[in-house]
């Protein structure tokens, strides 16, 4: 139980995915003019991630490691090559699910999320996730940890940065760095910022 | 010949994925600790998109609209694939070192950006010339990024040490920051002021303009 949390802390803060691998960045420093729509994306690219890396990683263990296939009698089987395009495909596939079905069920929340949805097809920070919990080899409970943590982090990430930059437009900023430099800078600052963390012992 | 120069060297710095487009910056960040990870992820890249444009211009009258997302990205997928394969077999331990960042190319924007933008709506030659120009132009960031933090950060370059380190009896002392994340973030930021105040016509419209007071009215 204690590994798990330690876990959760790490992705949420030391090894978060927006700050520390540069992962989302480009919806990251598109859509954070707002924070009301930050919190919108951040909210889809937290439910995305939850459900998309613990099915991804299922795939991984039970159906591509080598000999993953032992279950069905095959075996000296590697399916490896084929994880990149099955992963893009589950996530595609769920974002499209997910799209029908809050927009059935949860009309409300559909239009909150509706616009970000798509968009998070081609997030980074969603593959990304799954490429780092397949490589690490996580356990079901742990990728379940981590797909969550991961979200949190980069919304809390994107949602800071929201804020920083509604202050911002008020300043006055040198020609060249106007709009995405100053972007640039900012981030660089939150991300030395978030360094801070990797010192916590845990 | 004019015309397919132009969409051969526009993107280099007029409209550079990069610093205007705001494309493909996740894994120009990543990866640029080291200058020859960078090297092969530009050339990942460009193989890349030269071959994803090429191939989805071929096809684009048979490709139906509804599904086209779809579509790119299994050939994305594809030739992501087929690179990373490749990698792992010529180059295993700097393929080690570009860590997931290969297999992201597929969800890397230049690639889906310019399959949208161009090669749906263009034949294959220019569409191929354009991937070609992209890359380039992404390569020059990324090649730009990975100079001054492998230098500056380990006094060396491509592994030969070009600066004497203080440890090992010289006077540099290395710059940890610049091995760290936010030393790409600031290096991107001050890039983009230097291209814009080189071409001024990229600079964008502050949202609200500060009003000059002269002391003179204030009394």
């Amino acid at each position: 139980m204690d590994d798990l949390f330690t876990l959760f802390i790490q992705v949420v803060f030391v090894e978060n995915l927006a700050l520390s691998f540069f992962l989302g960045m480009c919806t990251f420093l598109a859509v954070s003019k707002k924070v009301e729509t930050a919190i919108g994306l951040g909210a889809a690219v937290i439910v995305v991630q939850a459900l998309t890396v613990p099915i991804n990683n299922m795939i991984f263990q039970y159906l591509l490691k080598p000999d993953a296939l032992e279950w069905a009698g095959i075996t000296g089987v590697n399916l490896e090559f084929l994880g990149l395009i099955s992963y893009i495909g589950v996530s595609a596939a769920l974002v499209q699910i997910l799209e029908m079905t809050l927009d059935k069920f949860f009309p409300a929340l559909y239009h909150a999320l509706g616009i970000f949805l798509p968009l998070i097809t081609v997030n980074c920070a969603i593959l990304g996730g799954t490429l780092f919990v397949v490589r690490r080899d996580y356990d079901f409970v742990q990728s379940v940890v981590y797909g969550v943590g991961s979200g949190l982090g980069w919304a809390l990430a994107i949602v800071l940065l929201a804020g920083l930059r509604e202050k911002l437009k008020y300043s006055d900023v040198p020609d060249g760095l106007q709009g995405l430099g100053i972007t640039f800078i900012t981030v660089g600052l939150m991300s030395m910022a978030f360094m801070l963390f990797g010192g916590i012992q845990l | 010949m004019s015309v397919d120069k132009r969409i051969v060297l526009d993107p280099l710095v007029d409209t550079n994925p990069i610093t205007l487009q705001m494309l493909g910056i996740c894994s120009a960040l990543a990866v640029t600790t080291s200058l020859a990870a960078s090297l092969l992820m530009c050339l990942a890249l460009t193989a890349v998109l030269v071959a994803s444009n090429a191939s989805i211009s071929l096809i684009r009258k048979q490709i139906p609209t509804n599904i086209r997302i779809i579509v790119q990205m299994t050939i994305i997928a594809s030739l992501v694939i087929v690179v990373d394969q490749l990698l792992r077999a010529y180059a295993f331990d700097l393929s080690k070192r570009l860590s997931v960042f290969v297999g992201l190319i597929i969800t890397n924007c230049i690639v889906m950006g310019r399959a949208e933008a161009f090669a749906m709506k263009n034949p294959v030659i220019p569409s191929m010339l354009d991937g070609l120009g992209n890359a380039l132009g992404y390569s020059l960031v990324l090649i730009v990024v990975a100079v001054i933090r492998e230098f500056f950060g380990t006094g060396g370059l491509l592994g030969y040490q070009l600066l004497p380190k203080v440890t090992e009896g010289g006077w540099y002392y290395p710059n940890g920051l610049m091995m760290l994340a936010p030393s790409a973030f600031f290096i991107i930021g001050l890039m983009i002021w230097v291209f814009r105040t080189w071409k001024p016509a990229q600079v964008e419209k502050p949202e609200y303009r500060i009003s000059h007071v002269h002391r003179t009215e204030l009394s």
